[in-house]
């Protein structure tokens, strides 16, 4: 998109043009300041949660079972860091920093996604959030490869890619327990039981609750409704959790006819409520964790700045 | 065969180190790198333990006493300048030792061939942060001598002759000596004084006698393995 008229109502009709063309919005171009900040929240939140989710993840590094596993779970947390890191570049986009954005998390007036704030108990867990959690995020982040916003359709274009590989390996180690010993298939169980109900959380209030679901999609930000999403998710699933041998803990999950979906039981919306209120299960200890590796750290981003100073941005 | 099972401990257990500071890193960029770091020598690793025998077997069912590491890569994290100073000292060695290696005809040339490059820009990092924190803040300064000083007493074990391993012992101490000294003088530090070995410690990871630390590494590294015999992941 290029903008060459002159007035601000102008700008506006430009930008509604290339909307509704379905044309990219550039860093360079002008954009109305409500689409500006919702982008800003959303790939802020979207970033502080590939940086909050390494933890539970990372909980299991010392302990993975073999040495394909623990390599296999270390790239996987490092690709974590890296997603945190090209979504921060394409906010800095918008004008904000990322030290802005931390901010922001560190004090709690930016969210990350509230599955993270549920515990990894056991090593099953490891494959339930790849099977799962990134299964989850992938159903909403492929449709932003198309977001009307170019540095963020571009970002997922990469992050997607790499998910792909991480929810596949997922799978396979909780193919791999549900298909080995007893204990292990208990194990597996276990963590599908644990983690189903938050994954369908991960697609946010349904669609008469969403605050900001009718905007968003308005600007092509978003392209499918919550409600949607979580239906294509489970449907995809039911088959998937077949082929493992496992169940998934829904009484009401049955095919339906008629509508050419699974229909499924109701979502616990007061448990998501008082997760993301502040009150889940590892809420406070994950912002600890956070907030400590900041200040903890405070000293190196001190002494490396301190350097560059000296030496030079080029030598640093 | 020593040799393989005194290299790959080192990369294994320092993986495993590295490995802790996931989320817990002071920058994000530094998370990519240590991981990328832990990740290089979990590979080593595997390579070298597969030539011993089974690398599952070897990481998980052996006792600390059976370990053949030397007692610098098992030493705890500390803060990042004590990480740092383990990172500089060992990948310097590693560095020196690969690349001698490969230009060997011993069974790890072709492993040294390809870890050598990992290893240099291991170093090359350990070195870049040196002088950052060196050359920084009083603060920084502080606490990057501070590591310096606490993990020298474990580089001497660095130089006792590997089974297996056909180089010059002590012309690879002494080109690390000049290698370090250099790199802390750049970063206007001194290389520490005091012994480079204990009257107890000259050697002694490498014949599996470890620091206290390390069976608790290993505790935690092995339970789950331990805890289903016989199974697979």
């Amino acid at each position: 998109m290029t903008t060459t008229a002159a007035d601000p109502e102008a700008y506006q009709t430009v930008f509604d043009a290339a909307l509704a063309a379905d044309e990219r919005i550039e860093p360079r171009d002008w954009l109305p300041d409500a689409y500006r900040a919702s982008l800003i929240r959303q790939m802020a939140q979207h970033a502080h949660s590939e940086i909050i989710g390494m933890q539970p993840e990372a909980n299991w590094i010392t302990r993975a079972p073999s040495l394909r596993r623990k390599a296999i779970l270390m790239a996987k947390v490092q690709d974590e860091a890296g997603h945190g890191l090209y979504l921060y570049s394409a906010a800095e986009t918008l004008g904000t920093s990322r030290e802005e954005l931390l901010d922001k998390l560190h004090s709690g007036r930016q969210k990350y996604s509230s599955i993270f704030n549920y515990p990894t108990l056991t090593w099953a867990d490891v494959g339930a959030i790849g099977w799962l959690v990134d299964g989850a995020a992938i159903t909403n982040q492929v449709p932003l490869c198309r977001c009307s916003y170019g540095p963020y359709a571009r970002a997922m274009v990469r992050i997607c890619k790499e998910e792909s590989f991480h929810q596949r390996q997922g799978y396979e180690l909780l193919l791999t327990l549900s298909r080995g010993t007893p204990a292990q298939h208990a194990m597996a169980q276990d963590a599908v039981d644990r983690w189903w109900w938050p994954s369908l959380m991960m697609f946010g209030p349904p669609d008469d609750a969403s605050a900001h679901s009718a905007q968003s999609m308005a600007w092509k930000i978003k392209r499918h409704s919550n409600d949607e999403l979580r239906q294509r998710f489970v449907d995809i699933c039911v088959p998937q959790a077949e082929a493992l041998g496992l169940t998934l803990p829904d009484p009401d999950l049955k095919w339906n006819e008629d509508r050419g979906h699974y229909d499924f039981g109701p979502i616990d919306w007061e448990e998501f409520r008082e997760v993301l209120r502040g009150n889940g299960p590892c809420n406070a200890q994950r912002m600890s964790q956070r907030r400590r590796a900041h200040e903890e750290g405070a000293w190196v981003r001190e002494a490396a700045a301190a350097y560059a100073a000296k030496h030079g941005k080029a030598e640093a | 065969m020593t040799a393989a099972l005194a290299l790959g401990d080192d990369a294994l257990v320092l993986s495993h180190r590295l490995g802790e500071w996931a989320g817990h890193a002071p920058v994000l960029e530094e998370e990519v790198a240590l991981a990328n770091i832990a990740l290089d020598l979990l590979g080593q690793a595997r390579v070298l333990l597969s030539l011993v025998g089974d690398e599952d077997e070897l990481a998980y069912l052996r006792e600390e006493r059976a370990f053949r590491n030397c007692q610098l890569v098992e030493q705890p994290n500390g803060d990042f300048a004590h990480t740092i100073a383990r990172q500089l000292y060992f990948s310097t060695y590693q560095e020196l030792l690969y690349d001698r290696l490969a230009r060997g005809d011993s069974p790890f040339a072709p492993l040294a061939a390809k870890a050598v490059k990992e290893v240099a820009y291991h170093r090359d990092h350990a070195e870049h942060w040196t002088l950052r924190l060196g050359d920084g803040t009083p603060e920084s300064h502080k606490r990057m001598r501070r590591g310096l000083e606490a993990l020298w007493g474990y580089t001497g074990e660095l130089f006792e002759p590997i089974e297996g391993c056909e180089v010059d012992w002590a012309a690879l101490g002494e080109e690390w000596l000049a290698r370090v000294t250099s790199a802390l003088h750049r970063a206007t530090l001194t290389v520490p004084e005091g012994p480079r070995r204990g009257a107890w410690a000259a050697g002694a990871g490498r014949q599996g006698l470890h620091t206290e630390p390390f069976g608790r590494m290993l505790a935690e590294m092995q339970h789950l393995h331990r805890s289903h015999p016989g199974a697979s992941w």
